[in-house]
């Protein structure tokens, strides 16, 4: 099955090269950190975390994502899920792979990393959030590949795949709550204490998941002959539309707790991240710009989504999905993981900016996630394509 | 017996075994925490009682370093000379175990209003508190951090993955990361560590850091770097707050001392005479 992969247009061999040329230049730039330290970052004393750490949250959530097509179509026997469900899966696959590599990227001791097993420490949410990543990324190989294989074979998946698959599920729900639980359940960062912190990360994942999901299948549709098909395209509207409105109303209660209550310590970086914190006799807001315009393009993402839907048009479907998929991005990916870090627990203010190679880096290991991707798309559609002519 | 019947059953079982099976995981897994924090809150309150054996603290006589200028500066030398941490000279590697700090960062939890203008310019000693219920230690995925028997909470560099995870836990801005190599020279040629301790391990790039209580010196019967350079003036007391007959018992028994964010739990061993 895996031959599908090394047969393709030109198209995809370019794709591919680019891939590969992004990932040859943030290879350079890793080689520079694991030789200079990771002082080579924009990351400080006081900002401990930067965009490796927050890609990584962010794309906990896209993996977490493909839950919203495994479980209507394996529990509810939802028919029309039937060829975008293997996308879910894979892309879950690509973005754990990602996950994983951005972990190692953020670390101080890259080669010590076996020690989270060597040394298992139950108290510890990080190595928690190890134990349920690995296992969702074996899951969903496991899944996505038998599945996959007794397609090709043009048999019904063995039976023995059903347990793996009903696991997924609710294993999907882990990895996001995990992933929330490293940042709530610290004393002393009040943005992130909040027990709203896992559901927020759920509504988000499960907006932010299939959006890309459907940007992809859409660019398929125009590339390739497959077609993922109009009923599951108008149900997966439903589902990001309304998991982005949650999220949404989920930020509103964050809002109110922090600026109805008046507590300095819940407001400081809500006032950091959308209006500017002053401190001394300066006002930061770096990240000002990025939280409003994920805030809007989240709220038109949402209106334009449904729109889209009932005018059956493909291309504002493809930009309202965009919109909220890099809201989210902003929202998860920039601002939670930042923002936590300021004001610092002494109150001071230090703001991150991201060095060059630590940008290289961090494109690099995207450019990895898509090509791992790529792969297992052209296989996977490749297989659905024979069997279907 | 129809089959989903059965299901049914199978399931409700299962649910019932772990249902029974979860709160004793939980403990497990919060190793007796909760149970020991249920079992011995102190008389009159819902607070953990301190715990029994020995442990360490420290007193800090906040007054005493404004009388004798340059007295903290000293204990701060003193403590970097002795544990080889590097200086980089600028904000963002820093690498810091007791600094100066004001009394605005130091107690941001407390009131800023209407302040004694003395306090503005006071300096304050701040390291790591060796939390009786560190955050530190909870979030360490490799026991890299870890709490010994005597109340320090200790550092094990050639076990550090340099995640940071305890950065983002410590609730006191105590640790510092080895952003760059700390046994290397700066563009001119100086080493980070000006005259290198042989006594003390030096440590290696990645790792986390940070005041240790002076565990090396206590093994061999010293006290800590810092409260022997202040011995005269007692601007610092050290020893075993469970000893009743310890100067550092005397002291918190006659004079009202603050903790730093106490409202989190943490437990702080650092105690502030203002
Ligand atoms: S002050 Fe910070 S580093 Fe020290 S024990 Fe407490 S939480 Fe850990
Ligand atoms: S940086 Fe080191 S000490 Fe800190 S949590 Fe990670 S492994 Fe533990
Ligand atoms: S107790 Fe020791 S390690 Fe801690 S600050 Fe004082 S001299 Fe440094």
């Amino acid at each position: 099955m895996i031959e599908k992969a090394f047969k393709g247009s030109t198209g995809y061999w370019v794709w591919m090269l680019f891939l590969l040329s992004i990932m040859g230049v943030g290879g350079l730039c890793y080689v520079q950190q694991f030789n200079y330290g990771l002082g080579i970052t924009g990351m400080s004393r006081d900002v401990t975390w930067g965009v490796y750490i927050s890609q990584f949250t962010f794309l906990v959530g896209v993996a977490a994502g493909g839950l919203m097509l495994v479980l209507p179509y394996y529990i509810h026997n939802y028919k029309a899920f039937g060829r975008i469900v293997i996308l879910g899966e894979f892309m879950a696959i690509a973005a754990i792979a990602m996950c994983l590599m951005f972990i190692i990227a953020d670390l101080g001791q890259p080669m010590r990393a076996m020690n989270v097993l060597l040394h298992p420490t139950p108290n510890s949410m990080l190595f928690w959030d190890m134990i349920v990543l690995n296992g969702y990324l074996f899951l969903n190989i496991l899944c996505g590949w038998v599945v996959l294989q007794s397609e090709y074979k043009g048999v019904k998946y063995p039976k023995w795949i059903k347990p793996f698959i009903y696991l997924s599920i609710p294993w999907a729900i882990s990895i996001h709550t995990v992933t929330a639980f490293l940042y709530c359940g610290l004393p002393g960062r009040h943005f992130w204490l909040t027990a709203i912190l896992a559901p927020r990360f759920l509504a988000s994942a499960f907006a932010a998941g299939p959006a890309l999901l459907m940007v992809i299948a859409m660019i398929l549709k125009k590339t390739t002959k497959f077609d993922v098909g109009r009923e599951a395209q108008d149900k997966l509207v439903t589902i990001i539309g309304y998991a982005a409105m949650l999220n949404f109303f989920f930020l509103g209660c964050e809002f109110f707790v922090a600026y109805y209550s008046q507590i300095p310590g819940h407001m400081h970086t809500l006032d950091y991240l959308f209006w500017g914190l002053g401190h001394g006799d300066q006002v930061y807001n770096n990240l000002v710009p990025f939280m409003r315009a994920s805030v809007i393009m989240g709220l038109a993402g949402i209106a334009l989504i449904f729109v889209s839907r009932a005018k059956q048009s493909d291309g504002l479907l493809v930009i309202s999905c965009l919109l909220i998929f890099i809201a989210f991005w902003i929202d998860k990916g920039l601002g939670l993981v930042l923002g936590g870090f300021v004001p610092s627990p002494l109150e001071y203010v230090t703001e991150y900016v991201p060095s060059v190679q630590e940008l290289g880096i961090t494109a690099a290991i995207w450019a990895t996630g898509f090509f791992i991707l790529s792969i297992l798309y052209k296989v996977a559609i490749s297989v659905k394509l024979e069997k279907e002519a | 017996m129809d089959s989903k019947r059965r299901d049914f059953l199978k399931i409700a079982g299962l649910t019932a075994i772990a249902g029974i099976a979860a709160p004793s995981a939980f403990n497990t897994l919060l190793k007796g925490e909760a149970i020991a924090s249920a079992g011995q809150a102190a008389a009159g309150g819902h607070g953990a009682a301190a715990p029994t054996g020995k442990r360490y603290g420290m007193v800090i006589d906040v007054k005493k370093f404004t009388e004798n200028p340059g007295l903290a500066e000293q204990c701060v030398s003193a403590c970097h000379t002795i544990h080889n941490v590097p200086d980089f000279g600028n904000r963002k590697d820093e690498v810091k175990w007791i600094w100066i700090e004001s009394y605005e960062h130091t107690f941001p939890t407390e009131s800023q209003y209407k302040r004694p203008d003395a306090l503005k310019d006071m300096p304050i000693l701040t390291l790591c508190n060796h939390c009786d219920n560190p955050p530190c230690v909870r979030a360490c995925p490799t026991k890299a951090t870890y709490k010994k028997k005597d109340g320090i909470v200790g550092m094990d560099y050639h076990r550090c993955i340099g995640c940071r995870f305890c950065m983002a836990a410590c609730p006191y801005g105590a640790r510092s990361f080895n952003w760059r190599d700390p046994r290397g020279k700066d563009a001119n040629g100086q080493p980070f560590i000006k005259a290198e301790n042989p006594k003390y391990p030096t440590r290696m790039r990645g790792v986390v850091e940070k005041c240790n209580f002076c565990t090396e010196r206590l093994a061999i019967g010293q006290i800590p770097a810092c409260v022997e350079v202040a011995a005269q003036t007692k601007a610092l007391v050290f020893g075993d707050m469970n000893d009743p007959n310890s100067e550092i018992s005397q002291v918190l028994k006659t004079s009202f001392t603050i903790q730093r964010n106490p409202a989190i739990g943490t437990h702080p061993s650092l105690f502030y005479i203002i």
